[in-house]
């Protein structure tokens, strides 16, 4: 099992590789020029080419990309945002913080409704409960993020007053931002634990519980759900890296000064540094959120444990 | 001897929003104590639907049983509710199933799978519980060290001896077992019918085999019933039945077993296929595929008629009345 962690840890390591050389690829082809944002457009072409030169800015793409990874793979350094010239994993881990809570919360909501009602939609196929929780589903992942954000900040913060419609620092502040970032990972997660669930209620070994007389609850919980949590698991694991990833909108709406808004904000400026700092934490929690999975994966099914060792 | 077992009338249907699937129609069968009965028919004949409407298992939807009665050591199980059924399954009656692959839960070691059922009928402390599985698995041929194996370290013939295993493990009157051996290799299959019939023996259980190989009932049944679309044809003793069987559809499927003395091109088939249980014939289901069919066939069903004694077929061929009349 060790092994096995330290093996999918080192690939880790292409991925960064990856991840990096594209975007940094990207943000060269994009027009745009950082120095010019930095200095504003009163400044002159010759105060431009100079703070171009010294931010190394002239030099060709690869050596550019060559500087990056050697101070990332030495110094653990993501170099300093070209806009504010604070370090950007100070930056970053300042508001990491915020999308971490944010995504955590999320997904505890889409786990503790979506289980439940899967299950329950699933054991009852097709009756009124199931059919209103399918209809919910479906609106839940047609529904925009900032849409709802901004249903519920109306019907809450404006009209009603219960709750605050910004800031993440209090619980009251947590809810509404919660709630529209975990509406989709519900549906989705519903819908999953739903169509895995029917999928197992109709095998053999199942029918085998109920014939040594087994109880219903006990058949579904146990027997059942514990057969049908591998494709849950990968949707809560997928789920959950999206959400560390894509609660930009989330972020916007209910102004909440995390990872996914300083990447937007970024990616105006043309700020290299800190768009690569902000892609490269989603995609290596993207990825330990994986292995984490995959890990989980070992103590839920028997047959891939057997695999690790 | 008692009765243990005895279906009457029993008609199982299977819902759907087009058409109503009548998998088991007006079915009568008994089974005594100690005593083991095949159950014989093509895929379809509504057999393994029956099993699971003597366990209440039919899925429901799109199963339902729409009359009938099943009478077990003198109650009837169609009349006892949920609750009391959950004591009866897999303590008086259990099941073995078809396909030993997918019969046990793939996340549950073969221990546990056996110790669940007996925690669920006998009041035992933990360590006794574990011991009894473990007794169990040795009775049906598994060293005890296995315990806490899972499903997927086992052969097919292994699995199907741990469904055995939970099968017996609370003594049950009786045992159902849908098609044990079909899918086994050759060669497994002996072993695994010969250590049935062994506990059958050593535990004094009666049993219910469903199968269609008129070989295995010759082997270890006492008594047979001929399915056909979801009735019994003929039913009797199995040495009876064997030397004289009487009904056109016996008749053909024993002559549609190859036997070794014989040089034929061809074996012999019963023409047609099995009818559609949704658009059954009128009459006699059989009627279509029979040799021997005459007018009444087409229009009536045949009573059954006791033959010979304790030997039962549904056919107007024996019907005397009807002989007499034409």
């Amino acid at each position: 099992m060790a092994k096995y962690i330290v093996k999918r840890i080192l690939l880790l390591i292409p991925v960064i590789i990856g991840v990096s050389f594209i975007v940094f690829g990207l943000l060269e082809l994009s027009p745009g020029d950082p120095a010019r944002n930095i200095l504003g457009t009163n400044a002159s072409p010759e105060e431009v080419t100079a703070l171009r030169e010294e931010m190394g800015l002239n030099d060709p793409f690869l050596v550019r990309y060559g500087r990056f990874l050697k101070d990332l793979v030495l110094h653990g350094d993501l170099g300093d945002s070209y806009i504010s010239r604070t370090p950007v994993v100070e930056e970053i881990a300042s508001r990491a913080g915020y999308t971490f809570k944010l995504a955590v919360f999320a997904i505890i909501i889409a786990i503790v409704i979506g289980i439940p009602f899967g299950i329950i939609s699933a054991v009852k196929q097709y009756s009124l409960f199931d059919n209103i929780t399918m209809v919910f589903a479906l609106l839940g992942i047609c529904m925009p993020v900032f849409w709802l954000g901004l249903l519920l900040i109306l019907l809450f913060s404006v009209h009603l007053g219960w709750l605050p419609s910004s800031g993440f620092d209090t619980l009251p502040q947590m809810i509404l931002p919660s709630i529209a970032l975990a509406a989709q990972s519900v549906s989705v997660i519903t819908r999953m634990t739903r169509s895995s669930m029917l999928e197992v209620v109709r095998q053999d070994y199942i029918r085998t519980v109920r014939a040594k007389g087994q109880k219903e609850k006990v058949v579904i919980m146990r027997h059942a759900l514990g057969n049908a949590l591998i494709p849950i698991l990968t949707t809560i694991g997928t789920q959950f890296g999206q959400l560390l990833g894509g609660a930009v909108m989330t972020e916007v709406i209910f102004s909440i000064p995390g990872v996914g808004r300083l990447m937007v904000d970024s990616i105006m400026m043309r700020d290299t540094p800190m768009v690569m700092g902000c892609i490269l934490f989603v995609a290596v929690a993207f990825a330990i959120v994986n292995l984490i999975v995959d890990l989980l994966y070992s103590f839920v099914d028997p047959r891939i444990k057997s695999q690790f060792s | 001897m008692e009765n243990l077992l005895e279906i009457k009338n029993l008609s199982i249907e299977y819902d759907t929003d087009e058409r109503a699937n009548k998998a088991v129609n007006n079915l009568n069968l008994k089974i005594r104590e100690g005593e083991t009965l095949g159950f014989v028919g093509e895929t379809g004949a509504g057999k393994t639907t029956t099993a699971l409407g003597i366990m209440r298992l039919v899925p429901d939807p799109p199963g339902k049983i729409v009359s009938g009665e099943i009478y077990f050591e003198g109650e009837n199980l169609l009349q006892k509710s949920e609750k009391e059924m959950r004591t009866i399954r897999g303590n008086k009656i259990s099941m073995i199933f078809q396909d030993p692959m997918t019969s046990l839960n793939p996340i549950m070691t073969v221990g546990e799978q056996i110790q669940e059922v007996i925690e669920l009928h006998q009041n035992l402390a933990k360590d006794e519980l574990r011991k009894k599985a473990e007794e169990m698995l040795e009775t049906v041929g598994i060293r005890k060290e296995r315990f806490d194996d899972y499903p997927h370290q086992f052969s097919g013939g292994m699995k199907q001896r741990v469904v055995i295993a939970m099968a017996l493990a609370c003594n049950p009157k009786l045992i159902i077992a849908d098609e044990p051996t079909t899918a086994l290799d050759v060669t497994i299959q002996a072993q695994v019918l010969e250590l049935m019939k062994e506990l059958k023996d050593k535990f004094n259980t009666s049993m219910l085999l469903i199968t269609h190989d008129l070989g295995v009932v010759a082997e270890t049944c006492d008594y047979v019933a001929i399915m056909y679309a979801g009735s019994s044809l003929e039913y009797g003793n199995v040495e009876r039945l064997y030397n004289n069987p009487l009904h056109p559809y016996t008749v053909g499927l024993f002559n549609s077993i190859p036997s070794l003395d014989e040089d034929k091109e061809k074996l012999d088939v019963i023409p047609g296929t099995p009818p559609d249980p949704a658009n059954l014939p009128t009459g006699c289901r059989f009627h279509p595929r029979c040799s021997r069919c005459m007018e009444i066939c087409k229009k009536s069903i045949p009573k059954t008629i006791e033959v010979e004694k304790g030997h039962f077929v549904s056919c107007f061929l024996y019907d005397k009345e009807i002989k007499e009349g034409k």
